[in-house]
């Protein structure tokens, strides 16, 4: 019988991001008792990396903005695939989420008469995220997390979450996992999970993600029952640092073009004028000059092509270096010295202009710099009810990045902050509401406990084994090589083989040292969380033949319209009799994707995507 | 279509020294890894997790500068592991890499860093004043651009607990940390003094409970932030202008009771923090985690003489050693 510390409340809220401190602080200001899990320390969550903005159609710079055109750019950047009531709540809630930050003591850069400026980002018709030079994320995380501490939240830093709890009747009851400081075990009981664990780009060899993000959101709510949607719709940046090699993937932001860079091949052509889709050709320039007209005044020319969707530059810029345009370590050039002053680009860009002075040796005042598409963010994950943002089972909510929907095939810039704030206020208020109306006493099952710790400790008890920093570098060596930017059917079915082998040497893993803060042990309990998503998103990607925002099928290269009708679901039927695979969860040969169609949107929503706005 | 996996060249070798051990001490480990072009500290540091000792701790999340997690002492000074490239150490020489100094160890790299999640608790938040009918017409608050930047510079804070670990007033001197903010949170309280929308007064809390007049602006943390905010200069120097004049400046004083938008008194400010009192005094709830202080661990380096106190009366400039 293995011992583990317990504690209790109304709410738990599983990540300290954007979303889950958001959601904390509605379900506290509710009167429930609300506690946060982290697997970091505070303050140092994924949404610190957020760089450009947050998108909102405040107006504060072009008074024409609305929601009604934020929605249809998310849809159509989404390639509308898009849960629709997601993207109609986002664009019309987003405006007060930024207000109530600054309330709080966000301070946005200004406009001239005073207001919260905003900035042109890839997609957007108009300039519209607030942001803070390029840290916006910081100054996003660093308010929450003071309200937080102001409002007396109780947080558990540096806690590992295993696996979700639930009662007899299926309903999501707590959690188990342990302290990475101490290795001790630790329940919790909740009448309600909110999960806000970010995103799966520590599958990818090549990410802007950090160690965190290795789904186990996404994983936890599929051994629990739920569903996931969309898990094959991955957003490659475009630009990403690919040199020196350690820093490969380390992202570049988008406010690099929203404020005049552009991209050059190796022959110093703008080339992503030879790449504007059908679906954006209208609104695209069609010359420089014309494009560099729009930077002062959107009324004198049409948007630069550089700003096209991030999916659509993306595999530009691998077109490009396939075609052996690239730059001499594999990406192409991002130029914004030849464009804006030295004083500018240090003004609007200061963390870049550190981060390739330091990093990299570069000074982007003076040169270009060498950029090439890095795995950054999972369009897909737990399917939730819009308004509530409950999963499909009782007692578990998601919001950010582990829910799935809200972007659709492709997820615009600077809507995922916003994303952050407008759903993780609504999975606190889901929760609370749900927790105040969950009658009777929270009880836990002994079983699921035990089995969870066991399996969790299993790998110090073999004598020999699997190092599980050699299972991590294959999978993320398959999932680059077969589930990248670009993928094919025959390479799919090579890495849904692959995971399955990776799974069974993950049964075998061997780790060394104590308990104590051991990174080895830590990434031998992330691992069945890798595993399980890039098992999902590779059985997604195989079965969407078609291409469309963040799925690009060779075989497949363009959209099919029926599939555009549906998301493919990933699911776990029946739990508790799956097979068990790594460290005790359900087997990735339990998991199915089925077509399942997508919401239909009203006829007053999808006029708004007809109009000439 | 597979993407080509590039390997880089390898050239020559590196000597890691890193310190292993725990709360009841520990010892330098010595690693030696083929060098590669390009690289980190913390770079180096995973490929020993991966290869040669799987268990050895550090945190890190963002890799670029950005989250303030992999904070050690690389050869003796106060870094960041993911900002510090091997080619800026001398070359052929054997890197030292150790835990903050200032903290209790927890292992190996990793420390108890719980005082200063303590001490945030204790800073009253923001309290933004009303918007004016302008500000509600127009859906927001209205500030200039000049007027947010001098905040906006401390908030350029990624909480790496660099300048924490630096100073002199707490890296020797466990006691202090009861009644001592440190340079992290002084650069915080400067933010919302000097926040255009914030209605409180924080000087005789600053003064009586956080110690600021144990500070003597070495500018020691200004040194080693990575994110180059001028600390001492345009935070702590201000702040203890301010706290003097408050104290004794009777035009100063006659101002703030005739101005019409007074600044709430440093009681009522601290009445808004969710806690008070010395960081002795654990507040109820709050941040779980990790273990209490528990005396020093760690490594052994060259320790420095504290300096002594201000004393009140005494003028900023007679403080300072330079």
């Amino acid at each position: 019988m293995n011992e583990y510390e317990q504690y209790e409340s109304d709410v738990i809220i599983i990540g300290a991001g954007g979303a889950g401190l958001r959601a904390a602080v509605e379900a506290q200001a509710m009167g429930l008792r609300t506690a946060v899990v982290c697997k970091s320390l505070l303050g140092k969550a994924h949404t610190v990396m957020a760089e450009g903005g947050m998108a909102a159609a405040m107006g504060n710079v072009y008074p024409e903005d609305n929601w009604k055109v934020h929605f249809r750019d998310t849809m159509r950047g989404g390639k509308l695939l898009n849960n629709y009531r997601m993207a109609e709540l986002h664009a019309r809630e987003a405006p007060d989420r930024v207000r109530e930050l600054e309330a709080w003591g966000a301070l946005f850069d200004r406009t001239e008469d005073g207001l919260i400026l905003q900035r042109d980002f890839g997609g957007h018709r108009y300039a519209r995220l607030a942001h803070v030079g390029d840290r916006t994320g910081l100054e996003l995380i660093r308010t929450m997390q003071q309200k937080a501490v102001a409002d007396g939240m109780e947080v558990f830093m540096e806690l590992k979450v295993l696996r979700l709890l639930h009662d007899a009747d299926g309903n999501v009851s707590g959690l188990v996992g342990y302290w990475r400081p101490t290795g001790k075990f630790v329940v919790i009981k909740a009448k309600a999970v909110v999960l806000a664990t970010g995103g799966v780009g520590k599958s990818w060899m090549y990410t802007s993600n950090s160690w965190e993000s290795t789904g186990d959101g996404h994983a936890m709510a599929l051994w629990a029952g739920a569903d996931l949607i969309d898990m094959e719709c991955v957003q490659f940046h475009p630009t990403g640092m690919v040199w020196p090699l350690s820093v490969r993937g380390i992202l570049v932001t988008e406010g690099v073009r929203g404020d005049g860079g552009v991209l050059r091949n190796s022959e110093g052509t703008r080339f992503m004028f030879d790449y504007v889709p059908d679906m954006f050709r209208t609104e695209t320039a069609d010359s420089e000059d014309e494009a560099d007209k729009w930077y002062d005044d959107h009324t004198a020319g049409r948007r630069p092509p550089e700003l096209l969707p991030r999916d659509e530059v993306a595999r530009s810029i691998n077109s490009e270096v396939k075609a052996g345009r690239g730059s001499p370590h594999g990406g192409v050039f991002l130029d914004i010295a030849t464009r804006r002053t030295p004083e500018d680009i240090r003004r609007r860009l200061p963390s870049m202009y550190h981060q390739f002075k330091e990093l990299a040796g570069v000074d982007i005042t003076a040169e270009a710099m060498e950029v090439g598409p890095t795995c950054h963010y999972i369009m897909g994950g737990v399917r939730v009810d819009a308004d509530s943002t409950a999963a499909t089972v009782p007692g578990l909510f998601a919001a950010g990045e582990v829910a799935g929907g809200m972007h659709g095939a492709n997820r615009l810039g600077g809507n995922s902050l916003s994303d952050l704030l407008v759903f993780g206020r609504r999975a606190g208020i889901g929760a609370a509401e749900y927790a105040q109306g969950r009658a009777g006493d929270v009880t836990l099952d002994e079983g699921q406990i035990q089995q969870a710790i066991d399996a969790a400790v299993a790998p110090f008890q073999r004598e020999s084994g699997e190092n599980p920093y050699d299972i991590q570098q294959d999978l993320q060596g398959t999932m680059q090589s077969l589930v990248g930017i670009i993928r094919t059917g025959s390479e799919l079915e090579e890495a849904l083989g692959k995971i399955e082998v990776l799974e069974e040497r993950a049964s075998n893993l061997s780790v060394k040292g104590g308990t104590t803060y051991n990174p080895g042990w830590n990434l031998a309990t992330d691992l069945p969380s890798m595993l399980t998503v890039s098992r999902c998103t590779a059985m997604g990607a195989l079965n969407r033949k078609e291409s469309r925002g963040g799925q690009t099928r060779d075989d497949f290269p363009k959209a099919d319209p029926e599939m555009g009708k549906v998301n493919f679901v990933e699911r776990i039927a029946d739990p508790s009799t799956a097979p068990t695979g790594a460290c005790g969860t359900p087997s990735v040969r339990s998991i199915t994707s089925q077509p399942e169609p997508v919401p239909v949107m009203p006829d007053d929503l999808r006029a708004l995507l007809e109009e000439a706005l | 279509m597979a993407e080509e996996i590039i390997r880089s060249n390898q050239s020559g070798e590196v000597t890691m020294r890193i310190w292993r051990g725990d709360e009841e001490g520990g010892e330098f480990a010595e690693y030696v890894m083929p060098a590669q072009e390009g690289e980190v500290v913390l770079d180096v540091i995973h490929r020993v997790q991966a290869s040669e000792a799987p268990d050895l701790a550090c945190r890190w999340n963002c890799k670029a500068g950005k989250c303030g997690s992999c904070s050690a002492e690389i050869n003796g000074r106060p870094s960041l592991m993911c900002m510090t490239r091997m080619d800026t150490l001398p070359p052929g020489e054997t890197v030292t890499v150790a835990p903050m100094r200032a903290f209790p160890v927890i292992r190996d790299l990793v420390t108890d860093v719980s005082y200063n999640y303590e001490v945030a608790k204790r800073i009253p938040p923001l309290s933004a004043r009303e918007k004016t009918p302008d500000e509600v017409e127009a859906g927001g608050y209205r500030m200039a651009q000049i007027d947010v930047e001098r905040s906006q510079e401390f908030r350029k804070c990624i909480e790496c607990f660099l300048c924490q670990d630096v100073c002199h007033v707490v890296r020797d001197h466990e006691e202090n940390k009861t009644a001592y903010a440190g340079p992290r949170f002084f650069i915080r309280s400067a933010e919302l003094e000097m926040h255009p929308l914030d209605t409180n007064d924080r000087r005789q809390l600053l003064q009586e409970n956080q110690g600021l007049g144990k500070c003597n602006i070495t500018k020691c943390c200004t040194e080693v932030c990575p994110e180059h905010i001028k600390i001492t200069d345009n935070a702590i120097i201000p702040l203890k202008e301010r706290v003097v004049d408050a104290k004794y400046d009777p035009v100063a004083w006659l101002g703030r009771k005739i101005r019409t938008r007074s600044k709430r008194s440093a009681a009522d400010a601290a009445a808004l923090a969710p806690s008070q009192g010395p960081a002795a005094v654990l507040p109820p709830g709050g941040v779980h985690g990790i273990p209490q202080p528990h005396g020093q661990g760690g490594p052994v380096l060259a320790g420095s003489v504290p300096n002594a106190p201000v004393a009140p009366g005494q003028s900023v400039e007679e403080d300072a050693p330079e």
